[in-house]
């Protein structure tokens, strides 16, 4: 998502040459680390592996006419019994291959991550820009019950919806949604205070423009920087918290395994020393989450004004 | 003083009235209480005479005032796997998740404190740099994976410290502890330092922050200048300053290890009431959820009281801006 305007914002700004546009700035902020240049590119490989994993991966794992159990439990570099296939990451109690595993595994992993942060930034943006700009009692009563959920711990609340609810991946997002609006609302809430006195705002009452107008086109957009950074982060938690519940057995269905739930079908052979099987997806998992975390670090330190540069 | 106390404490008793409403409303809205607190084992007369004694043939109104009666009394249905009360089956397990979990926040604090406090000292040293990559990694890294690696390391491929279970428990004061026998502390180690990870990175990060703070302070130039030894500054004077956040943080962060507790119990086979929650909610075994979900908010809201209030204790800033609000 955020590559494509991206691109867009870059070929749009090559016309006006050599102009040290705001945009610009930031790109040569970011891109001064090389830890942070580092992650921007992992994380281009994971999305793009997320993206196309039909395409690349070396089996479809899911597909029975191509599994065989004849390879099950393969170590990692073992070929196949036919001999047409080579198991790189080793294979599992099913004859799957674990590198195709991990990639299928990845785009749902992702995907279930990147959905929910995005509801939950949707909704908790509208909320805490609604306590924001009306203030007073809808002030009150927003923050009130924000703080009420953010005193608890979001596994706990994850767990408890999971229960009601029962398993399915619908379910999973709307949990993963409710553990995370109350941090983008929380946010954008405090960028907009600040923002709610500035003139322009002033100036967009005074022209009596209507509200939706004033939130949606003035107030809204400067107060997006943070809610990138805390959007990033929450989504790296958001796909270890789906990782636990798929690992506890009451996140995604085995008929879609994302990564979490990878580990947990590994997890009955680690005891008798076959550690592949529930060590890669972990590896994959653990890549991600500290790609996304690395990237999400950088922006907030570059899009802090606080921090002189 | 007192009226802080008093105005938390009301807060607190609405808190609890709305969590039960929530909890109420999600066993009423969501599925039928019929099927969710009776079991589709009971015949007729049971299911009758369990309707009965929990009000759910009156209206809803009357269902709540009885809900909330029976959760007082301690009557929050009977499981329908081991046929025993809910709450009693919760309280019996609770010992082993409250030891694991302390035993989680006295490695977190005992570890924590000293290496968040030498990367205070020395910023800039290779070993401060190390502990610092590792507190990042322990924040990233999901308890369960840990977990799993820390058992395929230590349990299978060096087998020095079994992976499951509780080991040899002793009596004390009546509860079932692990801590006392060499087997239970065996039993012990691996899910304590599992659960532990996520906190030690955070006492890490909190104690290496106060220690920057506090060593610019003029208190720490005077002492050195009076000629105290570095080691009594730095164990006196930096250690009792930077006490403070660290306490705090940690007491609002006990409630997050209980919860937490629910993985590592799973991954360990720790027979808490973690592992309980997870193993009930597979089966539908609803009753002991419902008893779970009531229990640990109390428990929460007990947590944060109490949190709050000796906070105001240590910060007096705090109890007088709520006065004023």
């Amino acid at each position: 998502m955020s590559a494509t305007t991206e691109h867009l914002a870059a070929s749009a700004l090559s016309d006006q040459a050599r102009v040290q546009t705001p945009f610009r700035r930031f790109l040569s902020d970011y891109f001064d680390s090389k830890v942070a240049t580092g992650a921007c590119i992992m994380l281009a490989i994971i999305i793009f592996i997320a993206l196309f994993a039909p395409l690349i991966s070396p089996q479809n794992p899911y597909d029975l006419a191509v599994v065989d159990v004849m390879n099950a439990r393969l170590e990692p570099g073992e070929q196949s019994w036919s001999g047409d296939l080579t198991f790189v990451l080793g294979s599992d109690g099913a004859g799957r291959d674990m590198l195709s595993a991990i990639f299928y595994g990845l785009r749902i992993s992702l995907g279930v991550g990147v959905m929910s942060g995005i509801i939950a930034m949707i909704i908790g943006m509208a909320v805490g820009l609604m306590a924001a700009y009306f203030g007073g009692r809808t002030d009150t009563v927003i923050m009130r019950i924000v703080d009420l959920q953010l005193s608890f711990p979001a596994i706990l609340i994850a767990l408890v919806l999971i229960a009601i609810l029962g398993k399915g991946v619908d379910k999973v997002i709307i949990a993963l949604v409710t553990v995370q609006w109350a941090y983008y609302a929380r946010t954008v809430r405090g960028s907009a205070l600040v923002e709610r006195r500035k003139e322009y705002i002033e100036a967009a009452t005074c022209l009596a423009l209507s509200h939706r107008r004033i939130v949606f086109r003035h107030l809204l957009p400067n107060c997006l920087p943070p809610m990138i950074v805390v959007g990033t982060l929450q989504t790296a938690h958001a796909i270890s918290l789906e990782a636990t519940l798929s690992f506890l057995g009451l996140g995604l269905p085995q008929t879609e395994p994302s990564l979490g739930l990878l580990i947990a079908n590994g997890f009955e052979y680690m005891l008798s020393g076959k550690y592949w099987i529930s060590f890669f997806p972990g590896i994959a998992l653990l890549l991600t989450i500290v790609t996304i975390n690395l990237v999400g670090d950088q922006l907030r330190d570059v899009l802090n004004p606080r921090l002189e540069r | 003083m007192s009226v802080f106390i008093i105005r938390r404490l009301l807060q607190a008793l609405v808190v609890i009235f709305v969590m039960s409403l929530i909890v109420f409303a999600g066993i009423n809205i969501v599925g039928d209480p019929v099927d969710l607190l009776i079991s589709p084992d009971a015949d007729q007369a049971e299911i009758e005479a369990t309707i009965r004694r929990l009000g759910l043939d009156r209206p809803w109104y009357e269902q709540y005032g009885y809900f909330l009666l029976n959760a007082f009394k301690g009557d929050l249905g009977n499981s329908f796997i081991f046929a025993e009360p809910a709450l009693k089956l919760i309280l019996q397990r609770m010992p082993a998740t409250l030891e694991l979990a302390f035993a989680a926040m006295l490695i977190a604090i005992v570890f924590g404190i000293p290496l968040g406090m030498y990367a205070g000292l020395k910023p800039d040293s290779k070993v401060s740099r190390t502990i610092m990559a590792g507190s990042i990694l322990g924040f990233s890294l999901p308890t369960f994976w840990v977990g799993i690696m820390l058992i395929m390391v230590f349990a299978v491929m060096l087998g020095w410290l079994p992976s499951t279970g509780r080991g040899d428990t002793t009596e004390m004061l009546g509860i079932q502890v692990s801590f006392l026998t060499w087997d239970g502390i065996q039993h012990l180690v691996l899910p304590a330092f599992n659960l532990a990870l996520f906190k030690l990175s955070l006492v890490i990060r909190l104690a290496r922050a106060g220690t920057k703070e506090v060593a610019l302070q003029d208190y720490i130039k005077f002492a050195r200048a009076k000629g105290l030894s570095s080691r009594r500054v730095v164990l006196v004077h930096v250690a009792k300053n930077i006490m403070i956040p660290v306490v705090t943080v940690l007491g609002l962060e006990l409630g997050g290890v209980i919860a937490f507790a629910v993985v590592t119990e799973t991954v360990f086979a720790w027979p808490g009431m973690g592992k309980l929650l997870i193993d009930s909610i597979q089966l539908l075994d609803r009753p002991v959820v419902v008893a779970y979900l009531l229990i640990t908010v109390f428990m929460f809201i007990i947590i944060n009281l109490v949190v709050d209030i000796l906070y105001s204790i240590l910060d007096p800033r705090v109890r007088l801006k709520d006065v004023k609000a």
